[in-house]
């Protein structure tokens, strides 16, 4: 079997691995290296569980190849806090009761952490947009938006402006 | 938004609550947002093997031949199993509370009855070789004709589905219905202003949890097997497991609790017993999940259920005889519907307080997917029936919807169909919030009235007769309460 080298950022730290080819970026996140926050609700790109952000991007790892992440930055929920400081979306969800089951909340947060790093200020559009991707089977879609949209500090202007839009 | 209705039965509740109603953090929300909860495919386990099962293609077929030597001499498949393998093959999960018969195997051998079944499982070294060594497996089948509407299985000459029951339907103590009595309702209607009959139909729901179901059995060095698992009964299923693989419970330890999504849809015990059976036979760990097609497609969903209900209602609003007709369609093994049934008859005439009352639920075996819990099942399609029946019930005699509920809901002490009295009914109190709410006013009397026993009784109203005292060899004829009796002029 041929084995393909990849170097990487993960979570801001210099990582190396030869994976087979065609392997895919969850496989190496979650076999190989043990980053287990990215979930596996599909395989074929619908659910969104295994969101992680490729250079910034938020992508489903599970149709994204391994090889093809050479050189580039992978951010996942194990990088968000700052040493024992959560980030501010990890306290909004647990603040707004963002999670029930907790398989799609990581998904959710790297989806919120792309939309908030580009757009500090989202509308609830904005919010609903970013994380049209990622499904919550338990139906809490309203307090998720509500975390992301208190996170950003916007929660109130974000609602109205969004609704008089 | 949570609004507490703190004026309803203020006296009966002891408001001096320390927990209720105040928020507090979910015990488990840290470990949501740091993705440090350890759901059961999150346990890494060195050496592990992967299994992945063989399924029918077809919804009915007999089983002519199956053949597994070409995948057998794939390289990286370590065992095939079959239905021979399983220790006590035929099996049904509520055995386990001394209902059978036992119906439905855990490999299919004979026959398969729907779509996506499995036969063989494969075990192999990769998750990709046990796939492709599982394509490798030829089954020869003969097709039979399938059946995917409850009554047309019902119908005489219907081709016989499950023979271990030997009929298309669960038998309730001989019958093909499980009944509930009360009243005579042949009279009702002949008494009733008008009588109509409608049809509800009720598709399978997949409960579609974004984890779909999976278990990885490990040998343990002290004889045992440990089982990460997210079925949503753990001892439940640990039982269920012990009884097809005939091994005393303390020989399985179940270690689960962490579910991603269920809904009722994770209590079949669908995977634990395959890959528990692999790790006894082949010593190693043992990881069988369902795709998410196989989730789809052989994941039990919320059984369809077809309900008829003919309802005599008079031109006052008052409804004095509801029959109901519910066929559940359990599709091809029994799981949990012949309970669901039961749940469904006993919930006839829903909320209501009816004097004559007659249903008859079936439990029936179709070719479709195994259906099973989820969320209220048994009662839920009922719900969705009963209450499209109470708005066009409202509509025909002239009657605000909310003010023909409250009119017919049950009061404490009111007989139920079923024979039991109510108790802490507040059907009355969520109608009126609700009207509240929505803004939608309803008349005073209305308001005024209440779910308790006398509730909604004026002295200006005649008083009720007594009870009916039960003939010999008749059904005891419930009373009903002074307060129903009252709020409907007496009559009974």
């Amino acid at each position: 079997m041929t084995l393909t080298p990849v170097q990487f950022r993960l979570n801001g730290e210099e990582k190396a691995e030869f994976v087979p080819s065609g392997t895919t970026l969850i496989a190496m996140l979650r076999e190989k290296i043990g980053i287990t926050s990215p979930k596996i609700g599909c395989y074929q790109g619908a659910c969104g569980a295994c969101t992680v952000l490729v250079d910034g991007e938020p992508q489903v790892a599970c149709l994204t190849l391994a090889e093809t992440c050479e050189g580039k930055s992978i951010e996942t929920v194990e990088g968000l806090p700052k040493g024992t400081e959560f980030h501010a979306l990890q306290r909004a969800f647990m603040e707004n009761y963002a999670a029930q089951c907790g398989f799609c909340t990581s998904g959710m947060l790297m989806s919120a952490k792309a939309l908030l790093d580009k757009n500090p200020n989202p509308t609830r559009e904005d919010v609903i947009d970013a994380i049209c991707g990622n499904i919550c089977r338990c139906t809490g879609y309203e307090p998720i938006i509500n975390a992301i949209l208190a996170a950003a500090g916007n929660r109130g202007p974000g609602r109205s402006s969004s609704r008089s839009a | 938004m949570i609004r507490f209705k703190k004026d309803a039965f203020a006296d009966e509740r002891n408001d001096d609550l320390k927990e209720v109603g105040v928020t507090r953090q979910r015990s488990d929300a840290q470990g949501h947002v740091t993705g440090r909860t350890t759901f059961y495919d999150d346990h890494k386990v060195p050496g592990m093997l992967h299994l992945r099962p063989v399924r029918s293609p077809h919804h009915h077929a007999r089983i002519r031949s199956i053949d597994t030597t070409e995948a057998e001499r794939m390289p990286g498949v370590v065992r095939i199993l079959r239905a021979g393998d399983v220790p006590r093959n035929i099996y049904t999960v509520l055995e386990l509370i001394g209902i059978g018969p036992a119906d439905e195997p855990a490999l299919a051998f004979d026959k398969v009855r729907y779509k996506g079944e499995p036969i063989v499982a494969v075990i192999a070294d990769t998750m990709e070789t046990a796939t492709i060594a599982a394509s490798k497996v030829r089954i020869d089948y003969d097709p039979l004709p399938a059946v995917f509407d409850v009554e047309e299985a019902m119908a005489p000459g219907a081709p016989l589905i499950n023979e271990y029951h030997g009929n298309n339907w669960y038998s309730y103590d001989g019958k093909d219905h499980q009944p509930v009595r009360m009243g005579d309702v042949e009279r009702g209607f002949a008494d009733a202003d008008h009588v109509i009959e409608e049809r509800y139909q009720m598709s399978p729901i997949e409960h579609a949890p974004t984890e779909t179901q999976g278990s990885i059995a490990v040998p343990d060095t002290d004889g045992r097997i440990t089982v990460y698992t997210n079925t949503q009964g753990l001892f439940f299923s640990l039982d269920v497991t012990a009884l097809i693989l005939q091994v005393p419970s303390n020989k399985l330890h179940f270690i689960g609790g962490t579910v991603g999504g269920g809904f009722g849809g994770k209590v079949d015990s669908l995977v634990e017993p395959l890959s528990i059976l692999g790790a006894m036979l082949t010593g190693k760990p043992v990881r069988y999940l369902l795709t998410r097609e196989e989730e789809m497609q052989a994941g039990p969903p919320r059984g369809a259920e077809r309900i008829y209900i003919k309802d005599g209602v008079m031109n006052d609003g008052r409804i004095v005889a509801r029959k109901m007709r519910i066929y559940v369609d359990a599709g091809a093994y029994s799981r949990l519907t012949p309970y669901g049934a039961v749940k469904a008859a006993a919930h006839c005439p829903g909320p209501y307080t009816i004097p004559n009352v007659l249903c008859e639920a079936r439990c029936v075996y179709t070719n479709r997917t195994p259906g099973t819990a989820m969320r209220g099942f048994g009662v839920t399609a009922s719900d969705f029936a009963l209450e499209i029946q109470m708005d066009k019930l409202a509509r025909l005699v002239g009657m605000d919807p909310m003010e023909f509920r409250i009119l017919n809901a049950y009061r404490d002490g009111d007989m139920k169909a079923h024979g039991k009295r109510t108790s802490g009914a507040a059907l009355i109190e969520c109608v009126q919030a609700a009207s509240e709410m929505a803004n939608w006013p309803i008349g005073e009397k209305y308001k005024a009235m209440s779910s308790r026993q006398g509730g909604g009784w004026s002295p200006s109203d005649p008083p009720a007769p007594p009870p009916q005292q039960p003939s010999a060899g008749q059904p005891a004829r419930p009373a009903v309460s002074s307060r129903y009796a009252s709020i409907f002029g007496g009559r009974n």
